[in-house]
């Protein structure tokens, strides 16, 4: 670690921590701000939640995905700013906030049991957040992995571990709640940096027009397994349409079909994570926290500014850094060797090795081409780094005190392909191998860590839900242990969500920070949307028809999840080891219907399921309805 | 089209920055509304919040 580095690190950490200690001995919570009877400042709220919604899984997992996929990811941004903090702010807020307190209610699984006195609905939808959210949590750390690893250029095993040691050092002692001034600290410094990075981006790409007609002209660089699935660009919506390929009968690969990744990107990536924010647990409790609608009001401006500053920045820098890398990326550097040979595998899909030298002819016949070298502040001793070599890579050697230089004129996914990964590269990779390359040293290293501590404050929050879920809401509704008992078992919870985070992102490899995201935020609003938006609306809605409605939506998406979707199935694998088939969607059939998302399936029926039950059942007590809408 | 292909692309564009205005419209416009003085259940809500904090950290 260089000098410079380590300076940053230190003043950023004394920082952090002077300013947090005054926050926190001073205004503390937002709980503190409540109790006081005092209003937190509207930017200061603002900024506290979007640093809780925004992590290094909307950055760099998402801004990956928009490098490959392109620019429509911006649908996303649009939906979570209109519904993520319009809708949110102004019509959830307020409402979530005066039931909550009125049967007060301090976890999302507890407003739902309480809002239908059901206890089932209590601890089902704990047990469903408890076994569920940890894969959220396993994007957000990985997403911080994935930035320390190329800061620090240590594997992205090594940077896990070291990530989650340093998670488990601040959550599990206590660390859970955001300290509101140091969350809207961390805010601000985001802001700043996403700032600085869309202005350079910009400015190297020669203004927003040029950039974006550099980034059209790369259509043709699209690569075919894309191509192949309807990427027309990445300055164009994928193509739509309803496949009129064919399931093939059982035991043969799904086709691929050019409407594929319309599905994808529009069911998977932009609705389940644009919608499913209005149902995750962490977010919906912040709002009780808050004094009036009023603040809400205040803040939604700051809000909206703050989202579009986030992952309308990720969005537009990630698609933008195939113009950078292809055309302005200059690796001033020691090349070791510009011929290493690597190979691929059989199928051309598994992680590369190095080919020995008494490799089989059909080894070298399939082996790539990478070039590796060193960074020129870089000790011989470190790991050296592997770009890929093709046709348009030019390499210019340097005389004996002059450093080499190598173009290597690829496109951002290409770009993350290394001796760490498969030929299909790393979308995980690509926003830190992008502000690594494109941006100065002291901004990679600020920019990790004000993304490592956006992550933090997610987690913070992830990991309360996870804990509570399984000790307050669990354990003292089954078994009415006493308070200090559920404590225990809140921080029990928080070890195993822990483990069993950082077990998944281990086991899951490389491409995962989007889609697990995608997953939880689907599943969360296909389960619990119906009945908390019924519960906060409708006096109208019954307790069997929330009970049916949650029930409804978690089975039909986890099915979709494990037998239709797949993506998601074949990566189980526990369809094919049941029925022998890839997807349980019969021969004949649409290949579509294995790329579309649980939610577009599971939110529907969860819907209709509340409206017939409730219109068949008796309305709630009278006398309930009224505490709980306080009249 | 900004040197967008896609008018669907653009149009995302174009809604991101009108959504955040409205936003900051809203904000502005709203800025003295919904004031709401603390009620017994809001402060009630606020001490056993804390307390389960206070359980979680100490």
């Amino acid at each position: 670690m260089d000098l410079l580095t380590i300076v940053i690190i230190i003043g950023y950490l004394l920082i952090t921590a002077y300013l947090g200690y005054r926050g926190y001995t001073q205004t503390k919570t937002a709980t503190d701000y409540l109790i006081a009877g005092r209003k937190a400042h509207p930017a200061v709220m603002a900024l506290s939640y979007g640093a809780a919604f925004i992590s290094t899984s909307a950055i760099v997992g998402f801004g990956g995905v928009a490098a490959n996929f392109g620019m429509g990811l911006l649908w996303l941004t649009f939906l979570n700013i209109f519904v993520g903090v319009f809708i949110a702010f102004v019509f959830f807020g307020g409402r979530t906030r005066r039931m909550g307190h009125l049967l007060d209610a301090h976890t999302f699984p507890e407003f739902l049991g309480r809002r239908f006195q059901s206890r089932f609905l209590h601890v089902f939808s704990a047990l469903v957040i408890f076994v569920f959210m940890p894969l959220y949590a396993m994007a957000v750390i990985k997403g911080g992995a994935e930035f320390i690893a190329a800061v620090f250029h240590v594997s992205p095993e090594i940077a896990l571990y070291i990530f989650a040691l340093i998670v488990a050092a601040y959550v599990i002692p206590g660390g859970l709640k955001g300290v509101m001034l140091t969350d809207a600290l961390q805010g601000i410094i985001m802001l700043i940096g996403m700032t600085i990075l869309i202005f350079s981006t910009y400015f190297m790409l020669g203004g927003v027009i040029d950039a974006h007609q550099s980034l059209t002209a790369l259509k043709s660089e699209v690569p075919q397994s894309l191509a192949a699935i309807g990427h027309r660009g990445w300055t164009s919506m994928p193509l739509f349409g309803w496949a009129s390929t064919k399931m093939p009968p059982a035991g043969s690969p799904i086709p691929p079909d050019p409407h594929n990744l319309w599905w994808i990107m529009v069911t998977t990536i932009i609705l389940g994570v644009g919608i499913g924010v209005l149902a995750q647990p962490q977010l919906i409790v912040r709002f009780m926290t808050v004094k009036s609608q009023q603040s809400l009001n205040r803040a939604v401006g700051v809000g909206g500014a703050f989202i579009l500053m986030m992952t309308g920045v990720a969005f537009t820098v990630g698609a933008l850094s195939n113009v950078y890398f292809h055309d302005k990326e200059v690796i001033t550097c020691r090349i070791l060797d510009d011929s290493v040979l690597m190979d691929p595998g059989p199928g051309g899909k598994q992680k590369l090795k190095p080919i020995s030298a008494d490799a089989s002819d059909d080894v070298k016949a399939r082996a790539k081409r990478f070039i590796t070298y060193r960074l020129l502040n870089e000790p011989s001793t470190a790991p050296p780094h592997y770009v890929l070599f093709t046709p348009k890579t030019q390499i210019e050697r340097g005389s004996a005190n002059a450093p080499d230089v190598i173009r290597p004129g690829l496109i951002s996914i290409a770009r993350t392909i290394s001796n760490e990964t498969t030929m299909q590269g790393n979308v995980d990779r690509i926003i830190p191998t992008y502000v690594n390359s494109a941006m100065p040293r002291w901004f990679g290293v600020i920019f990790m860590l004000t993304l490592l501590a956006a992550a933090m404050s997610t987690l913070a929050g992830q990991f309360h839900t996870i804990g509570t879920a399984i000790g307050r809401d669990v354990l003292q509704q089954v078994t009415s242990a006493k308070p200090e008992r559920s404590v225990l078992v809140t921080r029990i919870g928080i070890g195993i969500g822990l483990i069993v985070a950082i077990v998944l992102g281990r086991i899951l490899g490389d491409n995962i920070i989007a889609l697990a995201t995608a997953i939880f935020f689907g599943l969360c609003a296909a389960s619990f949307l119906p009945a908390f938006i019924g519960g906060l609306f409708s006096k109208r809605i019954t307790k069997a028809a929330a009970i049916s409605s949650v029930v409804a939506g978690f089975f039909t998406s986890l099915f979709w999840l494990l037998f239709v979707n797949a993506k998601t199935a074949v990566g189980i694998g526990l369809c094919s080891k049941l029925f022998h088939k890839a997807v349980l969607v019969p021969e004949g059939w649409s290949v579509t219907w294995t790329v579309v998302d649980p939610l577009v399936i599971g939110l529907p029926i969860s819907v209709i399921v509340a409206a017939i039950v409730t219109f068949f059942t008796k309305p709630m007590d009278e006398s309930h309805i009224s505490k709980c809408f306080g009249k | 089209m900004l040197g967008l292909e896609g008018f669907g692309v653009f149009l995302a564009y174009v809604l991101c920055i009108g959504s955040a205005a409205l936003c900051i419209a809203y904000g502005a416009l709203t800025w003295n509304k919904g004031d709401e003085s603390i009620r017994p259940e809001d402060e009630q809500w606020a001490k056993k919040e804390k307390q389960s904090d206070n359980g979680l950290t100490n």
